[in-house]
């Protein structure tokens, strides 16, 4: 087999592993890294539930080949929590406002938000809603998701919740 | 008297009278929204074992065929391929449904693995377990199986005609079922109006974001599966399959990425099962989502034909009904399915005089099966519409004419059952039509706005006939904590955490000292799987029931160590104290308490036992397919749903302006997901109403790609409002109705009525795309 070695840098850790050229960066972080917060669900970047932030950019890891991310910086959901898994103040919001149901599209939510909410401090619920056009929940009916993301946003405009990611 | 002869909705005894509930009616975050948020549950496709395989399944590319030879060697060859199974590997290659439980349908079997003929597009022919996925998806290419292709029947009317092609030797149709009351041709005659319609539905999509997946391993000589399933119990199917013995076989429900019915029925189980059981390693199937779009179950398309009789003033004297269901190419769950749409055919109110048939017909479409709503949602479009054309004709406001008709406690249905529980439509009704608050105006010209109304009955729990039953086992640890087992599946909706708050309730065990054990065939007692909106309602009793019965079981203990009777005792917080108002507390002894630590470590001085298995029953009865008449569900949940649409004259685009929801859900035990389930199932519905078509031609699925199914994203449709009606009156726990699947059903009949009111024409087929409101409006008569 064709393999090859690259170093993928992940939640603030290098990781080297061998990969097909033809392996996703889905296929890496969940197949051999184990990552379980980063999942398939379509495969053709529609449905959002593999999203991971690239250099700090929402992106779809079926999207994009696991070689292309090596140099890059990659964070999952679990790579927004604190020691003794501490929760982001995004999660709680998501927490509190019972925004998740069967939790599948849950981290790519989150992590699509907090993009925003970085880039625009205090979006409208139209720009949230559009912001989340590629990540498809089925249960909620998206409106405790965008309320747990509305929360978040006056929070961090109020100046109160701690930046606390990478 | 025990707990279980109270009936459910007089409870007086769960706190001390006058008092509220203390955990029931919060809306707590639970283990498993914890876990969810934080990105660490394990779903089905989230387990490797050592030495893994990979399956995958080879598919028929083509609708209506012959198999006339399969070749496996070039498969077999290819480096890593470890198993190619065929038809032949198959111990017990055959499936009997029969999911009426052989009341009227036809017996037909489904192979797991085609051998000689294949019925539809995507049907599984051969399974591959290969050393990676690559390799198996290779391996699969590689299987070479010839087809002769034959004639087909790709819809309903075709399939029921003469002389059409045979999906089955038995013949087209699977099942049809009649219930009858009354003199209908009589009453239509007579009636001052008759109103008639079509109605059309499409094939729908269920779109859980988690494909169909699992792993399986051997273990002891069982075979084991951990897979994304709403039912466990399907283990014993597996097991005769494989010609095992039951207790060989173990199925373990991972909690689910969502299930909406499309993992009701088996998946990738016996898939996985042959393989493992052939190869003796442990396997993982994972279905591409293009595949589970090709190949899983979906929503039966309906058509719906009406004709309602009614007096001058509007109420309803007689209606006739004739539903056809495409089930597609076996037989699934469509017997069912199509009861449940007889069964409600008349909606929420009063029909004196009804003829209901409802035929499944097979056709070389994929099969269809369990949807939320399951049948008894399609029918709404139908019921709901001609309640308007009713208002029309008569010139009398829709919530008239409904208001009119509207079923009340002590009605008959069609079946001839009297409801025992209250109907609160009207008030559900009113709420609904309240939050949505002045009529929305269009938004320049070229627009016109309408508003709709849909009104709902929805069964929870199963058919009646079933004699259903769940169990669960609670026990109290030495430290005071609490363990909860129950063969319960979790789709998301937060079954196993609703078991929690009522265990909670009744045994003051604080939330954090609760761990609830669910989804395992060989661990936990039986709860019958997660469909039918029944687990609540099942579950949530068995799970009431046991926790009354361990109290009662202590309770003699802590009133010796406390001083007091047994009957004057609080369970809360951890600890047992005299009840607020007992003779001890009002002798000064309200400060004593002990907690649930030291009440375990008396109970085991004494002999008595802190663990408890509870097997609660529901009622029963039987239904008579000749005549029609008998009984069907336990009991229903009625709702309302009201909207705002704005219609765009130039393109037939709709957009939804407002909507609104209010469901009466008998008790809300936790109001949070409660509202998550209406705001959800609504937005599904909107789907199903004006975007969603898995269209099938001539047998072959069109949209292979996601990109191309369209459910609702964040920016289609506004937020959903919800107001819920408390009427304590269900037969769930502490009053509870279910409220899974009732919230998809009004959603299609609500946005049909906003467009009838915008633009003067009734759309009559789903989905409502805008090349359908442009044709209606091109039947408008122009002003």
């Amino acid at each position: 087999m064709n393999k090859r070695q690259i170093v993928l840098s992940v939640n603030g850790r290098d990781h080297e592993l061998w990969v097909l050229p033809s392996d996703t960066l889905l296929d890496a972080l969940h197949d051999e890294l184990g990552l379980a917060d980063v999942r398939y669900g379509c495969g053709e970047g529609v449905c959002g539930t593999c999203t991971v932030l690239l250099d700090g950019e929402p992106t779809s890891g079926c999207l994009i080949l696991a070689v292309q991310a090596a140099g890059h910086e990659v964070t999952t959901l679990r790579g927004l929590m604190g020691p003794g898994e501490a929760m982001h103040p995004l999660q709680e919001c998501f927490l509190r406002r019972g925004a998740a149901q069967c939790g599948f599209c849950t981290p790519g939510m989150v992590l699509t938000s907090l993009d925003l909410v970085r880039r625009r401090g205090r979006p409208s619920r139209e720009e949230i809603r559009y912001a989340l056009v590629g990540n498809l929940c089925r249960c909620t009916g998206y409106t405790k998701i965008l309320d747990a993301v509305e929360e978040y946003a006056d929070a961090v405009a109020a100046g109160s919740p701690p930046e606390a990611v990478s | 008297m025990t707990a279980a002869d109270l009936p459910p909705q007089a409870d007086q005894r769960l706190t001390e009278p006058g008092s509220a509930y203390r955990v029931v009616g919060t809306s707590p975050a639970h283990h498993d929204f914890v876990d969810k948020v934080k990105g660490s549950l394990l779903y089905a496709a989230d387990w490797r074992l050592p030495g893994m395989l990979h399956g995958r399944v080879v598919r028929s590319p083509v609708p209506s065929a012959r198999i006339t030879g399969i070749d496996v060697t070039a498969a077999r060859a290819l480096p890593g391929v470890v198993a190619v199974l065929t038809a032949a590997d198959v111990p017990s290659n055959a499936v009997v449904e029969m999911a009426s439980g052989g009341l009227a349908e036809l017996e037909v079997t489904m192979p797991v693995l085609a051998s000689d003929r294949v019925r539809y597009m995507g049907e599984p022919v051969a399974v591959v377990a290969a050393a990676t996925p690559q390799i198996a998806c290779e391996a699969a290419d590689l299987v070479a199986v010839d087809y002769e292709e034959l004639p087909g029947v790709f819809d309903v009317e075709s399939a029921r005609a003469d002389g059409a092609p045979r999906v089955h030797e038995v013949g087209n149709t699977l099942v049809s079922w009649r219930i009858q009351c009354g003199d209908v041709a009589g009453a239509l005659a007579a009636a001052d109006v008759v109103v008639e319609g079509e109605y059309r539905s499409q094939h729908v999509e269920h779109a859980y974001l988690e494909p169909e997946a699992g792993v399986g391993w051997m273990e002891n000589g069982v075979l084991t599966l951990r897979v994304a399933t709403q039912v466990i119990e399907h283990a014993a199917m597996i097991a005769k399959i494989l010609r095992l013995p039951q207790s060989k076989v173990r199925v373990i429900a991972a909690y689910m990425g969502g299930g909406f019915g499309g993992k009701e029925d088996m998946t990738v189980e016996p898939y996985l099962a042959l393989l493992v059981w052939h190869t003796r390693q442990p396997v993982r199937m994972i279905w591409d989502r293009q595949e589970s779009l090709v190949a899983s179950t979906k929503r039966h398309p309906f058509l719906m034909r009406y004709r309602t009789g009614a007096d001058r003033d509007g109420t309803i004297t007689a209606q006739q009904v004739e539903i056809l269901g495409d089930a597609g190419a076996y037989p699934n769950l469509s017997p069912r399915v199509l009861f449940a749409a007889a069964a409600c055919a008349c909606g929420p109110y009063r029909v004196p005089s009804a003829s209901i048939t409802s035929s499944a017909v097979f056709t070389n479409n994929v099969p269809s099966s369990a949807f939320r709503g399951f049948g008894a949602m399609q029918v709404t479009l139908g019921y709901e519409s001609q309640m308007d054309l009713l208002a029309e004709r008569l010139g009398l406001s829709r919530t008239q004419v409904r208001e009119r008709n509207f079923l009340a406690k002590g009605d008959l249905l069609p079946t001839g059952e009297r409801l025992d529980t209250c109907v609160e439509a009207a008030q559900t009704m009113r709420r609904a039509l309240a939050l949505l608050g002045e009529p929305s105006r269009p938004s320049g010209p070229g627009k016109l706005t309408g508003r709709g109304i849909g009104c709902n009955r929805q069964p929870y729990g199963r058919t009646i006939w079933f004699r259903d039953r769940a169990s669960a086992w609670l026990s109290l640890q030495a430290d005071g904590t609490l363990l909860i087992r129950s063969g319960v599946t979790d789709l998301g909706a937060g079954q196993a955490a609703s078991l929690c708050q009522i265990a909670a309730e009744v045994l003051g065990a604080p939330l954090d000292d609760i761990s609830v054990y669910i989804g395992d065939s060989a661990l936990n007692p039986p709860a019958g799987g997660t469909f039918a909106t029944r687990q609540l309602y099942m579950s949530g009793n068995a799970v009431l029931q046991a926790a009354r019965e361990l109290r009662e079981q202590m309770s003699p203990v802590a009133a010796d160590l406390l001083g007091v009777a047994a009957d004057e005792l609080e369970f809360s917080g951890g600890r047992v104290r005299p009840a607020v108002g007992s003779a001890a507390a009002a002798n000064g002894g309200e400060g004593v308490s002990i907690t649930l630590a030291e009440l375990v470590a008396a109970c085991d001085k004494r002999a008595v036992s802190t663990a408890h298995l509870s097997i609660w029953r529901a009622e029963s009865g039987s239904f008579d397919p000749r005549t029609g008449q008998g009984d069907t569900f336990p009991d229903y949940t009625y709702g309302t749903h009201a909207a705002d649409v704005e219609v765009d004259v130039e393109t037939g685009q709709v957009t939804v302006l407002r909507y609104a929801a209010c469901h009466d859900v008998g008790r809300a035990i936790n109001p949070m997901r409660v509202e998550g389930q209406i705001q959800g199932g609504a937005m599904q519905g909107l789907g199903y109403a004006l975007t969603e078509d898995m269209a099938v031609e001539d047998g072959y699925v069109q949209a292979a790609l996601f990109a191309n199914y369209l459910i609702p994203n964040a920016q289609d449709f506004p937020d959903v409002l919800v107001d819920i009606v408390q009427s304590g009156e269900g037969k769930g726990p502490l009053g509870a109705r279910g409220i899974g699947e009732p919230p998809i059903g009004n959603v299609a009949a609500t946005v049909a009525s906003a467009i009838a009111d915008a633009i003067g024409v009734r759309p009559d087929r789903l989905p409502m795309t805008p090349e359908r409101v442009l044709t209606l409006l091109d039947t408008r008569v122009r002003p």
